[in-house]
């Protein structure tokens, strides 16, 4: 019986594996296309039909280019920093419910690689070491603009993760549990957090932004001020490591977003539809992978919309604006909470 | 606006930068953000101007100043005399010629006693401003509407005669650039290009 669940695990964990590397591929394929759309463009289109095999020549052309090391620098720590982004933007897909549960032949499998109770810290855990790994990566060049990357990058996530782990606590409070499989879990039948906690919603949205690196909030990259930021003096597929994880965040933050807000796998007349426990369960996965794709797509929405912010604003956005609202609505929740659940 | 200052606008759509202080509502700026949003999702709906370009081609102006042509007369001489002219009026120096006599048994190739037995046209000096083809007294060398292909060697683009002289089954049409205007302005003694 425990051959049968560790076997289980670990196809599933390889086919979330395989599955986030498709989707970060297909990403800067969607990413290229939808930027193309909003320039009243069409974006990629000629290698096979609609450019989908675009990323997979992208691919190639990164595997066959010059892997370049600067002189100067720190061999080891050059090599663990792409490493090191590339793992950790990996690891939090191990804590995302990915659906209900399967019934096979009996036995009910999760859709989830680990039901850890104290999921939501295990993802903050892990989100807060991914900022070594560009760190580490823009020290190790021995380049200016990559250590000026390195260190903004550093002050953002640092600054921007206060705000965001503050609105998840509103959530924590109102579920009354650390685990995201219980999160889910309680926004069945459209008790979705977004109508709950609007605020914590819009917090934790700009923060997701803030801790990708995307844009509004691209500093560390910054091409226009940095040349490339932390991956100035990456090239080969140390770069599409970089690259890679980037899309991997976006995937994890979308998947993130949906669960914590979005009610995960749940989706509307979810049990009068009278259909099969399994059909359920995969048609639930389908929303959640809808849900994700939405705010893939209002990721690349807002990179087309808005301008960089200046330095000095991101910090004071961060620390004056956002820390401000994340408290008042932790107050707020547990005021209403207090007064009106129990 | 001051309406005593006399400011001409072009547009009409230029707006005074005031340094006013923001209102509570717009320092949100999430409403703008959303605003901004909205217009580029609108954009997300338009139509594409893109061109697909070697299967859909952009029409041309009749007059486009493309690759260049050699005609031949009607009977299927080459009308180019070698006179040097187009490569004298080139600015960018593109243009070059080696001049030679017909032989007796080539009356049906060159319509006149001289003719250029090399005639090549480096088409990345080339600036396509039509100089040739106005300077030219012999109605040789037009401008099409045809466009330089791009090539991997700087080499291939020297065209020779082989490409340039047009081809007798298959005769490029110039009759939309050789105007009657265009004929007596090439006449017309008193300009100094024809003196």
């Amino acid at each position: 019986m425990d051959i049968q669940l560790v076997l289980y695990k670990l196809i599933l964990c390889v086919a979330i594996l395989l599955l986030s590397l498709m989707i970060a591929m297909y990403a800067t394929l969607a990413e290229r296309k939808v930027a193309g759309f909003f320039q009243d463009r069409l974006g990629p289109n000629r290698a096979g039909i609609f450019g989908l095999l675009q990323p997979v020549a992208d691919g190639m052309k990164l595997f066959f280019k010059e892997e370049f090391m600067p002189a100067n620098a720190d061999k080891v720590l050059y090599i663990l920093g792409p490493s090191l982004t590339m793992l950790v933007a990996l690891l939090t897909s191990a804590v995302i419910p990915w659906g209900g549960t399967l019934n096979i032949g009996g036995t009910e499998f999760a859709l989830q690689v680990a039901d850890v109770n104290v999921g939501v810290l295990y993802v903050f855990a892990i989100v807060s070491i991914g900022v070594y790994g560009i760190m580490i990566g823009g020290w190790a060049s021995n380049n200016k603009y990559a250590l000026m990357g390195s260190v903004r990058a550093a002050s953002q996530m640092i600054s921007y993760e206060l705000a965001m782990s503050m609105s998840i606590v509103a959530i924590v409070m109102t579920t009354g549990s650390l685990s995201l499989n219980e999160i889910v879990a309680q926004q069945h039948g459209m008790h979705w957090n977004v109508f709950t906690q609007p605020i914590g919603f819009v917090v934790f949205l700009i923060c997701a932004f803030a801790e990708c690196n995307r844009a509004p909030f691209d500093l560390p990259e910054c091409d226009s001020e940095l040349i490339g930021g932390y991956h100035t003096e990456y090239s080969s597929m140390k770069l599409g490591f970089y690259l890679f994880s980037e899309y991997i965040n976006m995937f994890i933050s979308s998947a993130m977003i949906s669960s914590l807000f979005f009610g995960g796998y749940d989706f509307p007349f979810m049990n009068d539809l009278g259909l099969s426990h399994n059909m359920v369960t995969i048609l639930g996965t389908a929303a959640l992978f809808v849900k994700i794709t939405f705010f893939g797509f209002v990721f690349m929405w807002v990179r087309w919309t808005l301008p960089r912010f200046r330095y000095d604003q991101l910090m004071r956005f961060g620390w004056k604006g956002l820390m401000p609202w994340a408290i008042v609505n932790m107050v707020l929740t547990g005021f209403i909470h207090l007064l009106f659940k129990k | 606006m001051n309406q005593d200052s006399t400011k001409i606008s072009l547009t009409n759509r230029s707006k005074v930068v005031s340094n006013k202080k923001m209102t509570l509502m717009e320092r949100f700026y999430l409403p703008a953000v959303l605003k901004g949003m909205s217009i580029t999702l609108s954009h997300f709906f338009k139509r594409e101007v893109t061109i697909q370009y070697p299967e859909v081609k952009r029409p041309f102006s009749d007059i486009y100043r493309g690759m260049h042509v050699l005609k031949l007369d009607d009977e299927g001489r080459e009308r180019c005399t070698a006179c040097g002219l187009c490569a004298l009026s080139c600015p960018a120096e593109a243009i070059t010629m080696i001049a030679a006599e017909r032989k007796e048994d080539e009356k049906d190739l060159y319509r006149e006693e001289k003719y250029a037995s090399k005639y090549e046209i480096n088409m990345l000096r080339c600036i396509f401003c039509g100089d040739c083809e106005s300077a030219c007294p012999k109605e040789a060398i037009f401008l099409t509407n045809r466009i330089v292909p791009s090539q991997y060697k700087r080499t291939d683009f020297i065209y020779g005669k082989d490409v340039l002289v047009e081809k007798k089954n298959a005769r490029v049409d110039v009759s939309k650039r050789q105007t009657p205007e265009v004929l007596t302005f090439k006449q017309d003694k008193s300009k100094s290009h024809n003196k």
